[in-house]
């Protein structure tokens, strides 16, 4: 698929490349990610596509030895420029990762940690950004009532739900979601793709993922890598009903990966 | 029964016998020595013991300026050495990965954990004693801050990295500088791992006996001067225990006591505080 089938992309990667110390990682990655869509990544492990993830909000950096090349532009901005400030770009574009993180912290500061950094609000408007939080998480009814005990004493499927709330809470414009459901159970795993489907409204959410059949029920776009390449980008139902390349349809058919 | 299980039996039932037998011999003498201290302790322990100062011999005491002493000079070394500790074993934890500062840090950490106390004493007593020109309580409690601070660094950077990467990540990820991501993060997920290691500094601390004969000396009399040679439990116990007084052995003897109560009170606190971090993960 040619960039064009892309109305209104939310961001564009040109010509990346990635680098952890000499070994060569993403290779000449050029993608548009829709606005306001749900895109995934597949493909086997080691392909590049948490990778590719973590290079939309800059997570390497914290890792002297990675680096990427290229330009990656959010709404035009290129935010592999140096002049970039990363935690504003966070701010923007939120994460979630695939082993739920809650802070050692309550329910309710979990949700504030991240509010505190960017606003001044008083104890009113905060309880009001909790609440709104964990209503767009689907987490508000479970916890409504012990928002002051530790984000621990939550189950996975919650803690995760929690983490979301907390990305969604300082309003960022992107979600990134690196396997958000593979350390769940089945069921709080049909909760976090609900969730993704009401969220898609608002945010442009980009979704790493191992399994197949989540890719094909969460997203409206999907993007098949191997090797850290970008073999195939298209809309969902294209990729899994009529792959142009060959690869893309061994690995989504079970014949290799 | 074939006679490979037979012969794996023996062994078996052999080096259990021989484990318990070396584990007996240990703890009989652990359990004759508190035995000791607890006989001719509790004889010696009485309500003088926490009201009156140390007596001459011959006449009636108590310990009370060893415990303030030692009490005083206690809290200024945790005072003077738990930062200095946190901050070097959060700088080892979070920022060591490269170079050659934090490796060499690390090195002579180690060493200063294993010095004997009676050097680092020698060491305040050249520094600091003979500048000032006599012994002060001072003098003991940075002796005894340079005991504490590697205990402390070595626990921090340890507690420091069994938080998981993860959680860092997460919280950079939210657009937390890193400073914030330390203070407000990873210190809180590893409160009670770095309390545990201050307890055990203290604990470590409070039996020294060495870096505070040449620093803070000892004093007859009541002072809560820091500037002033201070009594303190330790050397109170060593000086009485060789006298020849029967009345000064005793108090030597419930000194010793109330040493160990300490140290035993401190490793409880530390246990409970650290188990109740591991339930809460």
């Amino acid at each position: 698929m040619d960039g064009q089938l892309i109305q209104n992309p939310k961001i564009q990667v040109r010509n990346l490349e990635f680098y952890y110390g000499k070994f060569h990682a993403l290779k000449d990655v050029n993608m548009d990610i829709p606005e306001k869509k749900v895109t995934a990544f597949i493909g086997p492990s080691g392909c590049g596509k948490s990778t590719l993830l973590r290079t939309f909000n800059r997570m390497y950096d914290l890792y002297p030895a990675q680096k990427a090349e290229g330009e990656i532009l959010l709404d035009g901005h290129n935010i592999l420029d140096g002049k970039q400030d990363v935690n504003k770009l966070r701010a923007k574009v939120g994460m979630v990762f695939q082993k739920p993180t809650p802070f050692p912290m309550s329910i309710y500061d979990n949700i504030a940690f991240g509010v505190k950094l960017y606003e001044r609000l008083n104890k009113r408007e905060m309880d009001e950004r909790v609440e709104w939080a964990l209503k767009k998480a689907a987490l508000w009814n479970e916890v409504k009532d012990i928002l002051n005990q530790s984000g621990n004493s939550l189950s996975g499927g919650q803690q995760q739900r929690l983490c979301i709330a907390r990305g969604i809470a300082v309003k960022p414009e992107v979600l990134l979601l690196d396997e958000p459901a593979s350390a769940l159970d089945p069921i709080s795993t049909a909760r976090i793709e609900e969730l993704i489907n009401e969220l898609k409204e608002e945010y442009t959410i980009v979704i790493v993922t191992h399994n197949m059949q989540q890719a094909a029920r969460a997203s409206d776009y999907t993007a098949f890598m191997y090797l850290g390449e970008l073999i195939e980008f298209d809309r969902t139902d294209t990729i899994f009903v009529k792959p142009s390349k060959k690869q893309t349809e061994d690995y989504i058919t079970g014949r290799f990966g | 029964m074939l006679p490979i299980y037979a012969q794996r039996r023996l062994v078996n039932g052999f080096n259990l016998a021989i484990s318990l037998l070396t584990m007996g011999f240990g703890l009989f003498w652990l359990a004759w020595i508190l035995f000791t201290l607890f006989k001719y302790g509790f004889s010696g322990l009485s309500l003088e013991l926490f009201t009156q100062m140390t007596p001459p011999p011959g006449s009636a005491g108590g310990l009370l300026n060893a415990i303030a002493g030692s009490l005083a000079m206690t809290l200024a070394a945790v005072a003077i050495g738990t930062p200095v500790g946190i901050m070097a074993g959060t700088y080892l934890a979070e920022f060591g990965g490269r170079g050659w500062l934090a490796p060499t840090t690390r090195f002579i950490n180690d060493i200063l954990l294993s010095a004997p106390s009676i050097v680092i004493g020698l060491f305040i007593y050249e520094i600091y004693v003979v500048k000032v020109g006599h012994f002060a309580g001072w003098g003991g409690a940075l002796a005894l801050a340079l005991i504490v601070i590697p205990v402390v660094v070595r626990t921090t950077e340890d507690m420091l990295r069994l938080v998981p990467n993860s959680l860092r990540e997460a919280a950079a990820a939210l657009g937390a500088p890193r400073w914030k991501v330390i203070t407000l993060v990873t210190w809180r997920a590893s409160k009670a791992g770095m309390m545990t290691g201050i307890l055990l500094a203290v604990a470590r601390i409070s039996g020294e006996t060495a870096p505070l004969l040449f620093t803070a000396l000892n004093n007859q009399f009541w002072s809560a001067d820091m500037n002033q040679p201070m009594a303190n439990l330790p050397v109170v116990v060593f000086q009485f225990a060789m006298s020849p007084y029967e009345d000064w052995h005793k108090l030597a003897w419930a000194g010793a006591l109330l040493i160990t109560l300490g140290v035993l009170g401190l490793n409880i606190v530390a246990r409970v505080l650290f188990r109740h971090k591991m339930q809460a993960d």
